[in-house]
């Protein structure tokens, strides 16, 4: 969580009388042995190949011959003249802007009822996590294309009450909708995180707020969600990350197309099209790097932002 | 079910007025709703075609498995290699995530050495970048390795603890682990790999557990990864193999393409079942992404 991160940057003040302040080469060494398959991935996964992206990403680059260097051209093409870059980022930001808010508050209002105390909740937990944990595999968006198909569960079940549905899927109306849907049903794993933020808010703030008569509705606003801040902006800054990224059930539900009309053409299937359809991949580079900056720029006001939002100690 | 009655976290008092029933009502409706689809889906997969769009009662009335065995082998390589692709590639990585990524931990969390905090905070720094970033590269390496087709990029950077949230999980864990352990080890002689092997390794089955069944869930489910490393039918893993099917059949057989979707969750249900605990825990203590 939040606060255990950022604990985990200040490591423990070494014992005075644990060593003596200078490392021995002997000690040096075997740290660098464990750390080894770390580091021979940081530099030959990560940062080798973070560089190399950098540098394609101003180049063209097909696979076949050697890579052409031309500039900020990619980069200037996608703020200028791609059409489809407009789409995929229209797709994308719509989408995040529907499925977090929506599944966030899903989460924190089955939270606050399973809060109560009810019995049974282990059982009402187990059921709600489970289409987090399966939410990411192809079968799920291959049932979520069923389910809203033109002749799916959805129209089934509409057609008992006279209403004749249309194809959720094909249309480009509606078929981001079933996406948005998707994510809102794997509301799990973020009502779990809430639900450890509600146990930790001490009982006595409410009992105290009863006795000066403060009404359900104003306990929440001023007590629960006051102090539930730190969870809501980090469950905010993990599933807006995570919604950028997705991928599969835009893939699977538009059949590899991002259709129809590029209605579900999500950023990373954009992404996927241009390097490993059409092999441009210092195009694609380019579009990784606007990834990352547009992800860090939303990270950095988040956090930016926190300060006037998010009450830490209260 | 396993373990879904119990609790042995202290609730919050009962509430035992009239709107405890009405939360009940209200969460056992959502409940229906939420398990709904899946419920279709294992209904159909039992159902012949007609009876899928004909009559909207789950139970399967012709009930048949003749879907799975229409799915099993609709492919020109039978799902059973799938599985067993799929089997192969997460195990792999199971271990390789476990042994690169408690390694690195150990370092971070119990040795000294220069540059420590360096490392660490790059560490942590990884796991702010999207792995677009690393993508194009990883895969021009790869290709020029001659890895494409081969389960090698899936596995080799498991091995090389590339995944850094589980450095950072077992991290917090083994910092929790007593340094008197290490001490009186140390006094009967054993070295910084000792310790580590015969004190924090044992010592820290729940953080290693967890780290292994998150690994195990997110790489049977991966499907990018495969996606781009994978082309020959042979290799494929159970979710390239579903998407094929679907792209193959399409809407022409809908209970064997819920048959085969079915059976490619079957391991994820098992590892729910038997896991829920220890899932829903690391999600709750570490914001694990379920």
């Amino acid at each position: 969580m939040a606060d255990t991160l950022i604990d985990a940057t200040t490591p423990r003040q070494a014992r005075p009388d644990a060593r003596a302040p200078e490392l021995s080469w002997r000690e040096s060494t075997t740290g660098y042995l464990f750390l080894a398959p770390w580091l021979i991935g940081f530099f030959g996964l990560t940062l080798g190949p973070a560089l190399v992206s950098l540098y394609l990403s101003f180049t063209d680059y097909d696979l076949l011959s050697n890579p052409r260097w031309v500039g900020a051209a990619n980069y200037v093409r996608i703020a200028t003249s791609d059409p489809k870059f407009s789409a995929a980022m229209r797709v994308t930001f719509l989408y995040v802007a529907l499925a977090v808010p929506l599944k966030l508050a899903f989460a924190l209002l089955v939270a606050m009822m399973l809060n109560r105390g009810l019995r049974g909740l282990p059982l009402y937990r187990a059921i709600f996590y489970l289409p987090s944990l399966i939410g990411a595999s192809v079968a799920v968006s291959v049932l979520w294309r069923q389910l809203f198909a033109g002749d799916g569960l959805l129209n089934q079940a509409l057609k008992l009450v006279g209403i004749h549905g249309p194809s959720w899927i094909s249309n480009p109306d509606t078929a981001l909708y079933t996406l948005v849907a998707l994510s809102v049903w794997q509301f799990g794993s973020p009502m779990i995180i809430f639900l450890a933020g509600l146990r930790q808010i001490p009982k006595d703030v409410y009992e105290a707020a009863e006795i000066d008569g403060a009404s359900r509705n104003q306990q929440f606003w001023r007590i629960t969600l006051p102090l539930l801040t730190p969870v809501v902006f980090f469950n905010v800054v993990v599933q807006t990350i995570d919604a950028f990224k997705a991928f599969t059930p835009a893939f699977i539900i538009s059949g590899g197309t991002g259709g129809p009309i590029d209605s579900t053409l999500f950023y990373t299937l954009y992404l996927y099209q241009e390097a490993f359809a059409y092999f441009r991949m210092g195009y694609a580079s380019a579009l990784a790097w606007v990834l990352v900056v547009i992800i860090a720029a939303f990270t950095a006001l988040s956090f930016l932002s926190s300060r006037y939002w998010v009450h830490y100690d209260g | 079910m396993v373990d879904l009655a119990t609790s042995d976290e202290s609730p919050p008092p009962r509430d035992r007025s009239g709107r405890a029933l009405i939360y009940h009502v209200v969460l056992c409706l959502a409940s229906i709703a939420m398990l709904y689809p899946l419920l279709w889906m294992l209904a159909s997969s039992f159902k012949p075609d007609s009876d899928i769009f004909g009559n909207t009662s789950l139970w399967p009335h012709n009930f048949s498995l003749a879907a799975y065995w229409r799915g099993w082998s609709g492919l020109q390589v039978t799902f059973g290699k799938f599985f067993l692709n799929s089997l192969v590639v997460s195990l792999c990585s199971v271990v390789g995530n476990v042994m690169s990524c408690s390694l690195a931990a150990y370092a971070f969390a119990r040795l000294k050495f220069r540059g420590q905090k360096f490392w660490f905070a790059l560490m942590l720094g990884t796991l702010m970048l999207p792995y677009h970033v690393t993508l194009i590269p990883q895969y021009i390496l790869f290709l020029n390795l001659d890895w494409v087709d081969t389960f090698l990029p899936l596995i080799v950077p498991k091995f090389l603890a590339v995944d850094a949230f589980f450095i950072f999980l077992l991290v917090q864990f083994f910092r929790s682990i007593p340094r008197e352990l290490d001490e009186a080890a140390m006094i009967d002689g054993c070295g910084p790999w000792r310790i580590y092997w015969i004190v924090i390794l044992p010592l820290s089955v729940p953080a290693l557990a967890t780290a292994a069944v998150f690994t195990f869930i997110w790489t049977w489910d991966d499907f990018f990864g495969p996606l781009i490393y994978l082309n020959d039918m042979n290799s494929y893993t159970v979710q390239l193999g579903l998407r094929s099917f679907v792209d193959s059949t399409g809407k022409s057989d809908w209970s064997a393409l819920f048959a085969m979707s079915t059976l490619t969750l079957l391991p994820l249900f098992v590892f729910f079942l038997l896991f829920q605990r220890l899932l829903i825990d690391g999600i709750a203590t570490t914001g694990l992404k379920g």
